[in-house]
């Protein structure tokens, strides 16, 4: 499982044996700051974008036009105007944003985790067929079925609302699934067992004694459904109509509505931005375990 | 009497544990893939149900637009995915060599994947537009004129390429953590036999890590065949229309540069209505993905054999 530790380990140096010639010791200080001075280097450029898209985003309008690079005075009160231009409507895709987010999310979890429980803790004929088909949904791009669901749901008269969006959450999410199995496997059977001992039934085992040691990976795929909804284009493109629109395909429309306005098409996108970045600072460990458990090991 | 009793009651369990999933894959995955099949000998338009036997299918051979998508989409398979694998590669080495900042660091390469698509693909788009990108700006002021990258058709894919490139995070974290995994021994038994640096990461990294490289290339590849948000809102963007979400005036802008497999699909179904082709195009890009699906498989098939 050391995959899973990055984020607290050290990396393995690859160092040639000690020696005292200078020369080596030279070579070795010139491939110290060749490494260091690239990889700062492309800090740079990775963070280029953002710097100019923030410096963007507090120009004047007119500034922008212009091709300056540094803002001549701040322009704060950008950020209000994207929120508040055409009557709100950012508040707007921003709050259908967080109930497909949210109501998903919970959802997700309801549906997923007996799922995944019963993938990795029962013996049953059909569970390899199972996880395979679990994988196989996952990996299959979501324009595959699109047609007859977008079909389905006009007849249930749900197109252009966020229910088409957040109703199949309540029937299991592949991808969670997967990476809360992977999780699930790497629990020693042992402490069910003593759990069934004292007289636990197999649901109150899960709840009790399982799901409290699988935190960390609950909490990851809570996130990734989070983030999911966030950055969701394609399912909202499809679904929802304008005055159910979500903060993505709100976003996509700003640049046209307001197109000479570059300054507040940046301000409206950072302030869609932000929220991921802080929710990312505030539990990278959780995230990057998840995403090396969906990649490396079982 | 008690053991079988027993034995009802286990799959009664399984059956109550499963039943989210069993109902979700056959309402949201058994039956809307073989009513695909089912309109792909149809005309249909939301409103007229007409059978046309093998029209569809044969429309396809003659589509310019499919074929166009078809060959961008290969174009993106062979050059962005190979790309990103290396590059992610690249920046893990790079990573494992770094002592003092490596945590931040690596959120700096993570950051860009984080940022939604859409977000991302605007502020990318305006960031090196020719006229007022301040990064096309600031390279013009030391005399390098960039490419008008996503109003020129030969520049789009490349542009693509290069926001694929700064999302790189993914790629990365997962073959830094199969770079961590390699046992520090191997190195120094290797560096005591005289490897140097090349030789080390030739016959020692490389082949560790390459069940790690190939799942990252086969979900590189996998991805890419559902490429469409950074497609479509690069061509809104650059082309500055988008008063509907989704709606390019002309589809794949410029010049179909930017269109895409699943973006002929969503055109086809959601704006011309043409449901029943659609779903063939739905069905073609089902078999190819289902084919890498197949090879992933095969590597996941040690997870499924654990007990």
């Amino acid at each position: 499982m050391s995959g899973t530790t990055v984020a607290t380990r050290r990396a393995p140096a690859v160092r040639p044996p000690a020696s005292r010639r200078p020369g080596r010791r030279n070579r070795r200080l010139l491939y110290w700051v060749a490494t260091h001075a690239i990889a700062i280097a492309l800090a740079i450029m990775f963070l280029a974008p953002l710097i100019f898209m923030f410096l963007t985003a507090v120009m004047s309008s007119n500034e922008t036009l212009g091709g300056g690079l540094w803002p001549k005075s701040w322009h704060w009160g950008n950020f209000g105007t994207a929120l508040t231009t055409d009557h709100g409507v950012m508040l707007h895709w921003l709050l259908h944003t967080l109930i497909y987010a949210v109501l998903g999310t919970v959802f997700m979890l309801m549906s997923s985790v007996p799922v995944a429980y019963a993938l990795a803790r029962f013996r049953f004929r059909g569970r390899k067929l199972a996880f395979v088909l679990v994988i196989t949904t996952m990996m299959l791009p979501p324009q595959v079925t699109i047609v007859p669901m977008y079909i389905m749901w006009a007849r249930f008269h749900l197109t252009g609302t966020l229910w088409p969006l957040i109703i199949p959450l309540m029937f299991g999410d592949a991808f969670s699934i997967f990476l809360l199995r992977q999780f699930l496997v790497t629990i020693p059977k042992e402490y069910a067992d003593a759990a069934r001992v004292d007289g636990c039934g197999e649901f109150r085992t899960m709840m009790r004694v399982i799901l409290p040691m699988a935190r960390p990976a609950i909490a990851a795929v809570a996130l990734f459904q989070f983030f999911y909804a966030w950055n969701d284009y394609f399912g909202p493109l499809i679904y929802t109509k304008p005055d159910s629109w979500t903060l993505a395909v709100g976003l996509s429309t700003f640049r046209a509505a307001h197109h000479v306005e570059w300054n507040l098409t940046m301000a409206a996108t950072l302030l869609t931005v932000l929220p991921v970045i802080v929710v990312f600072f505030l539990a990278q460990r959780v995230f990057i375990q998840g995403v090396t458990l969906t990649g490396v090991k079982g | 009497m008690t053991a079988s009793r027993a034995r009802r009651r286990h799959r009664l369990r399984v059956l109550a544990f499963m039943s989210p999933w069993l109902i979700g894959f056959a309402l949201f995955f058994a039956y809307p893939l073989a009513a695909t099949v089912y309109f792909s000998f149809y005309r249909y338009n939301l409103f007229q149900l007409t059978p046309i036997g093998l029209t569809n299918y044969r429309f396809l051979f003659h589509d310019p637009y499919a074929w166009q998508a078809i060959k961008n989409t290969m174009w993106l398979v062979i050059v962005m995915v190979p790309l990103r694998v290396l590059f992610g590669l690249g920046l893990a080495q790079l990573l494992t060599r770094i002592k003092r900042g490596g945590n931040l660091l690596r959120a700096v390469f993570y950051l860009p994947f984080l940022i939604p698509p859409v977000a991302a693909t605007v502020a990318f788009v305006f960031v090196v537009n020719p006229g007022t990108g301040p990064i096309n700006n600031l390279f013009a002021k030391v005399g390098i004129h960039l490419p008008d990258w996503f109003n020129d058709p030969t520049w789009t894919k490349p542009g693509l390429t290069l926001l694929a490139l700064w999302g790189i995070g993914d790629v990365m974290i997962i073959l830094l953590a199969s770079l961590l995994d390699v046992p520090k021994s191997l190195y120094e038994a290797a560096a005591i036999d005289g490897a140097n640096a090349w030789q080390q990461f030739r016959r020692i990294t490389l082949p560790t890590i390459s069940p790690v490289l190939m799942f990252s290339a086969v979900t590189g590849v996998i991805q890419t065949l559902q490429y469409f948000t950074q497609a479509m809102v690069a061509a809104n963007a650059s082309q500055g229309n988008a008063d509907q979400a989704g709606t390019t005036t002309a589809p794949g802008y410029p010049d179909g540069a930017s269109l895409t497999f699943p973006q002929t699909l969503y055109n086809e179904g959601f704006q011309q209505f043409n449901m029943g082709y659609a779903c063939v195009l739905a069905l073609v890009l089902f078999v190819v993905a289902m084919f890498f699906t197949l090879i992933l498989l095969r590597q996941f098939h040690a997870f499924g054999d654990d007990d």
